[in-house]
């Protein structure tokens, strides 16, 4: 009875099929040309920008990436300033915005009030909903002074005898305020992406911890902590991966010191994708210009390399965790 | 001897004392965590309420400003060419990203084997890591080369930005429509095309709702995508999107790098309104997607 249902099933589809199949094919093949599309929009991009930086690579070649200076009139540039100004600030923003996001996410898991979460949730996240334009005319016009009167003076005066603090700088604009700009910026995505980890922890876990009798701390460390070690690491790598194109805010306020490398942090630098954003107004000549899109492909590759680990990171981690319960 | 043994235990010992101290500081430091993030927003919004509340008038949304030719810097007030081009460009941005937008995710949802699958969602992942400024300049090369600035070289660009994200949120609403659903129209023998546009797609119209206002918020406070491809601008207001348009975003960064206070001023006012826009759209997001979570997931 099975098979005899099975067949007929088939050829009616069959004699049907011939009338319906045109709709299903003109929206697959509509439909696959967009994701096609979306595919080779990504392929364009690199090629475009690559085809871009064609004249300066062929000039400067991989001498670009340690050449200090930016000297369009005698046609000498290179990307050294930007390369350490972008690194220092990504990963000093890194640096700061972890510890802070990670402990906003226990707040929001572990020890806030019920009623408190859900508003602290949406207050973090509409941190992330301020356009960078803003966040940078804050940094320029608000934070640059008060850092500039009061946590640089400060800083140096405590810490001066390393080198990353020294003189402090009047204008207020600098490597430092870049960083305290960009922490701001990541803050949201890292503490948002730690808060869905550690709900994701198992309660069977956490309360055999407890029941142990170890403290809450004890419980965040020896339990939540090494279960969602890898997704922590990929959060961190995507709010990496934001700080290093930011352009918009780190231009405001990084100081456009664009021939120097200075290991003071309060003294100004440039970064690849500031860099590119304050010339927008016109370059002096064509080789500048394809300077500024070979500083954009280092801008790619970066961005490329770091969506490619957190991707990796967390597939690995889905396929642990997934053995892990399955 | 018992009795002592008692008090042992019930007094804390050392150790004990220096786990509850370490717990209690470290639920100390977790919870000014959460407060300096607040407080900074907190700073932030008040920054920009205070000073530009005292900059907004009537002038600055229905005057046009004037920019010098050769400097670009401003020379006049009002700021109503920058918010006609802003809703322009986001207008006709919105209106490229949607449809492939929906197209990509129904395809990856309901036609795309495993494998294919994976390879589209690796690729809006890509799309969306890639810095704005990098598409900015993309387009530079890709149009403004050839055909100079213009506003649809801008809202491609911004299209660009927003693609992946109206792709994401919708294949991921698609994803929670009840295969129950899809099973029941086929078995009618209601064609695939017209059980996706006519009983699936529908399904999700709250959710690709949500994802696009959240898309709009996110691409009309961007900058970097404009600077290259539709910053370069008249100082009349604009409705032709075949010129550079003058943008938001843009008058707000070539106002804050202005030595004038006047200029900071009217940066102040426009970055005002163009959070409230955001924060309001955001908040109507959130709203829309807790109202189509609750209707597709039965009140639960």
């Amino acid at each position: 009875v099975s098979t005899l249902d099975a067949t007929g099933e088939a050829t009616r589809r069959s004699v049907t099929g011939r009338r319906v199949h045109l709709g299903d094919v003109v929206l697959q093949v509509v439909a696959g040309a967009a994701a096609l599309g979306a595919t080779i929009l990504v392929g364009l991009i690199a090629y475009k920008v690559i085809e871009g930086a064609r004249l300066s690579i062929s000039t400067f070649g991989l001498g670009f990436l340690t050449h200090i200076g930016w000297d369009p009139v005698h046609n000498e540039m290179g990307a050294a300033v930007m390369l350490f100004g972008t690194v220092v600030t990504s990963l000093g923003a890194l640096l700061l915005a972890t510890p802070l996001a990670i402990g906003i996410a226990l707040f929001l898991t572990e020890l806030a009030p019920r009623w408190i979460r859900g508003p602290v949730t949406a207050l973090v996240e509409t941190l992330a909903a301020i356009p960078s334009v803003v966040i940078g005319l804050w940094g320029i016009l608000v934070l640059g002074p008060l850092l500039a009167n009061h946590v640089m003076p400060a800083l140096h005066s405590a810490l001066g005898f390393i080198p990353l603090f020294g003189t402090p700088n009047p204008t207020g604009t600098g490597i430092f305020t870049a960083i305290v700009v960009l922490t701001i910026m990541i803050l949201p995505i890292v503490s948002s992406i730690s808060r869905e980890l550690f709900l994701g922890v198992p309660g069977e876990l956490k309360e055999g911890a407890l029941g142990l009798g170890v403290t809450r701390w004890e419980m965040v460390r020896g339990v939540m902590f090494p279960y969602t070690r890898g997704g922590i690491a990929a959060a961190m790598i995507l709010g990496l991966g934001r700080a290093l194109g930011e352009a918009i805010a780190v231009s405001q306020v990084i100081g456009g010191v664009d021939n120097l490398i200075s290991w003071n942090l309060f003294n100004g630098g440039d970064s690849l994708a500031a860099k590119i954003a304050n010339e927008f107004q016109g370059t002096s000549t064509n080789l500048e210009a394809s300077s500024l899109f070979y500083l954009a492909v280092i801008l790619l590759v970066f961005s490329l390399v770091v969506n490619l680990v957190a991707q990796w990171i967390v597939r690995r981690v889905a396929r642990k965790q997934g053995l892990a319960t399955g | 001897v018992s009795a002592t043994d008692f008090s042992t235990l019930q007094r804390p010992n050392d150790r004990l004392l220096r786990r509850r101290f370490v717990n209690r500081g470290m639920e100390v430091v977790a919870w000014a965590a959460a407060a300096t993030a607040v407080a900074i927003l907190g700073i932030v919004v008040w920054s920009v309420a205070k000073r530009g509340l005292s900059a907004l008038n009537l002038d600055l949304l229905t005057k046009s400003q004037a920019v010098n030719q050769f400097t670009l810097h401003p020379v006049s007030q009002g700021l109503a060419n920058a918010f006609v081009g802003t809703i322009i460009l986001v207008g006709i941005a919105t209106l490229m990203a949607l449809p492939v937008g929906i197209l990509v995710a129904i395809y990856v949802n309901e036609f795309a084997p495993k494998q294919i699958k994976n390879g589209v969602g690796l690729v809006l992942d890509v799309l969306n890591g890639i810095p704005a400024i990098v598409i900015g300049i993309f387009v530079f090369g890709l149009i403004v080369v050839g055909h100079g600035q213009s506003g649809y070289a801008g809202s491609f660009a911004l299209a660009v930005l927003m693609l992946p994200l109206v792709a994401r949120t919708t294949i991921e609403v698609l994803a929670l429509v009840p295969n129950s659903l899809r099973e029941a129209s086929l078995g009618l023998g209601i064609p695939r095309w017209r059980t996706t546009l006519g009983i699936v797609l529908p399904q999700t119209v709250g959710g690709i709702v949500t994802g696009t206002v959240l898309a709009v918020a996110r691409v009309a406070g961007e900058t970097a995508p404009l600077l290259f491809t539709s910053s370069i601008v008249g100082n009349q207001v604009d409705w032709n999107p075949a010129h550079a348009l003058f943008s938001v975003p843009v008058a707000i960064f070539e106002l804050s790098e202005s030595p004038d206070p006047a200029d900071h001023a009217r940066a102040w006012a426009a970055a005002l309104v163009l959070l409230l826009f955001i924060l309001f759209t955001s908040l109507t997001a959130r709203w829309l997607a807790d109202r189509s979570r609750r209707k597709i997931t039965g009140g639960r």
